[in-house]
């Protein structure tokens, strides 16, 4: 993984800037208003963010497991599914008035049973096939299936959407004439806050420096008398929780059904992948493009085309683009 | 003879199906630098990895200070007292000259205790302190790798290799290195520059094939001719 913006990277960083801006005039000359053209700024970000939650654990895990995980979405799922459940559950409702208090609980409770699923995961099912990459990839297809089945038999296939408010999520503030929620504002703060956070764990701990290294050499890191294999499971269990605390706050807006499991599963992938695989930086960045061009995307489509398909196609299109010039990603390296 | 912090009894190691070591003994004596030589390819570099349990042996025995290492895993058998540095140095290239030092810690404060002699042995690397290990000079890293192992107590320390690929005069620097190190900790080094490996070490093993063919003091080995054409190509 590689450090914060090394002077190497700073060409990547120019590159970013560029597509960003070049997003952004498209977003300002298409819109047509400083409104619509803020709306989708701030769309943008809060897809972005959400991206990230799933990205993050999916390129940790990648750079120092060399597992690609593709029950991450799952995990996502399993946390909007979750908090939906324990907010609208009767007795709950019953046991915790307070609409907040009750929000707050089913965070907790997804984001603990998001890192109890990823210890069973890693410890049962991944561990033993460590030597098998290719076994490691089928099993979390295979986990990511069973998830969804589990949903289904649980929930049933119809998608949940939120029906009982809490106050915290019905605050709005006007930009430019146009409405946005404080909530989302919340949530996109939420995907700063956790950016911040995980870098600077990365960048000022010993474990952060352990898992950098593990990047880079894991057998190295053993023969210094590290336990790597329990790092594998920390840092699988962290990337798990942080999916589903994803879920669990994107369920107020987008609901709760199976298809958020392959709609974030594959939005992280385009991110993990455009940043440079194993970077932690390049994920976070390209996780903010990815949402911010799915926003643009599906804002121009809407308005003049009428072809909301170019919304989920766009992450792989910008991922193609960029990989034709830069095969390594952003920030990765060659 | 003095008593063996090390005692390696036939092993037989495997690499997927390949059959690498076939028979390999060596005995490490407290204090001592004892260096494996052989051709490219004979086992050397196998036999550090399986006394570290990154390839474990099928057969035969691993004693270290009297304990068994059947069994253990890597890095338990690093934190009872031996330090690895590997062929290729194995530097983190991204990680600072104080990061790679840093994680070598097995106690906190480890690397302050240890900071004078370490830089006292490798005084650039006090300079270098704050720049990337892929930053670093091929020999810079060679002292990096090595310091990374003085950090802990270590007792042993397996060292693969650390000429390769260095200018002569960078190599004269690492033997004195080396030999003021074996002051505190034994050495049982992997060397092809023969030259290099007679004058720093005090007994030696040849490593033919898989299998160790040749021990004994190396004063004894430097005017064997035969011995060293025989088995190493070298006069």
């Amino acid at each position: 993984m590689t450090g914060i913006f090394a002077r190497e990277q700073r060409g990547s960083l120019v590159a970013v800037v560029m597509i960003l801006a070049g997003l952004l005039t498209f977003s300002f000359i298409t819109t047509g208003n400083a409104g619509d053209f803020s709306i989708t700024l701030l769309s943008g970000l809060l897809r972005g963010m959400l991206l990230f939650l799933v990205a993050s654990g999916l390129s940790i895990v990648f750079g120092l497991m060399d597992v690609l995980n593709f029950a991450q979405g799952g995990y996502f799922m399993i946390g909007a599914y979750v908090g939906y459940e324990l907010h609208h559950a009767p007795g709950l409702i019953a046991a915790i008035p307070d609409g907040n208090l009750r929000f707050l609980f089913a965070v907790l409770v997804a984001t603990v049973l998001g890192a109890f699923l990823g210890v069973i995961l890693e410890r049962f099912l991944l561990r033993p096939l460590y030597s098998r990459p290719i076994f490691q990839l089928v099993t979390t297809f295979g986990v990511s299936i069973i998830f969804v089945e589990v949903v289904r038999y649980i929930w049933g296939v119809s998608p949940r959407s939120w029906s009982i408010d809490f106050g915290f999520n019905e605050g709005v503030f006007r930009l430019f004439g146009q409405q946005f929620s404080v909530y989302r504002i919340f949530v996109i703060a939420v995907g700063f806050v956790l950016i911040f956070t995980i870098a600077l764990l990365l960048q000022r701990t010993r474990i952060g420096i352990i898992i950098r290294a593990g990047v880079q050499d894991s057998q190295m890191v053993e023969a210094l008398g590290i336990n790597v294999r329990l790092v594998f499971t920390g840092v699988f269990t962290l990337g798990c929780a942080v999916a589903s605390l994803g879920g669990v706050v994107a369920a107020p807006f987008l609901g709760a059904s199976t298809g958020l499991a392959t709609e974030f599963l594959l939005g992280a992938i385009a991110a993990v992948v455009l940043g440079g695989l194993g970077s932690y930086e390049g994920t976070a960045v390209a996780a903010i493009m990815v949402g911010l061009t799915q926003a643009v995307i599906a804002k121009f489509t809407t308005q003049y085309l009428n072809q909301p398909v170019w919304e989920s196609l766009s992450p792989m299109v910008l991922l193609a683009a960029v990989l034709l010039l830069r095969p390594s990603g952003l920030f990765g390296r060659e | 003879m003095s008593e063996n912090i090390l005692e390696v009894q036939g092993i037989h190691t495997f690499i997927g199906q390949f059959h690498i070591l076939e028979g390999v003994t060596v005995a490490v004596p407290k204090g001592s630098i004892t260096v494996l030589l052989g051709r490219n390819g004979a086992g050397k570099t196998t036999t550090l990895k399986s006394i570290l349990g990154l390839t474990p042996p099928k057969e035969g025995k691993i004693m270290f200070e009297g304990q068994s290492l059947a069994g253990k895993r890597p890095y338990t058998i690093a934190q009872l007292g031996i330090g690895f540095v590997p062929e290729h140095r194995a530097i983190f290239r991204d990680l600072t000259v104080e990061e790679n030092l840093k994680i070598a810690e097995r106690k906190p404060g480890d690397l302050k205790k240890r900071a004078d002699f370490i830089f006292e042995i490798f005084p650039d690397l006090q300079r270098l302190y704050k720049l990337a290990g892929g930053k670093l000079s091929g020999g810079q890293q060679q002292m990096l790798a090595i310091a990374r192992a003085l950090v802990p107590d270590n007792r042993l320390l397996l060292i693969d290799e650390p000429s390769e690929g260095l200018a002569p005069v960078i190599i004269e620097g690492l033997m004195n290195a080396i030999r003021r190190l074996s002051a505190q900790s034994t050495v049982l080094l992997v060397e092809q520059n023969f030259r290099m490996a007679s004058h720093l070490a005090d007994r030696y093993v040849i490593i033919d094939d898989g299998v160790s063919v040749r021990s004994g003091n190396m004063a004894d080995l430097v005017g064997d001719t035969e011995t060293i054409q025989r088995y190493l190509g070298a006069a």
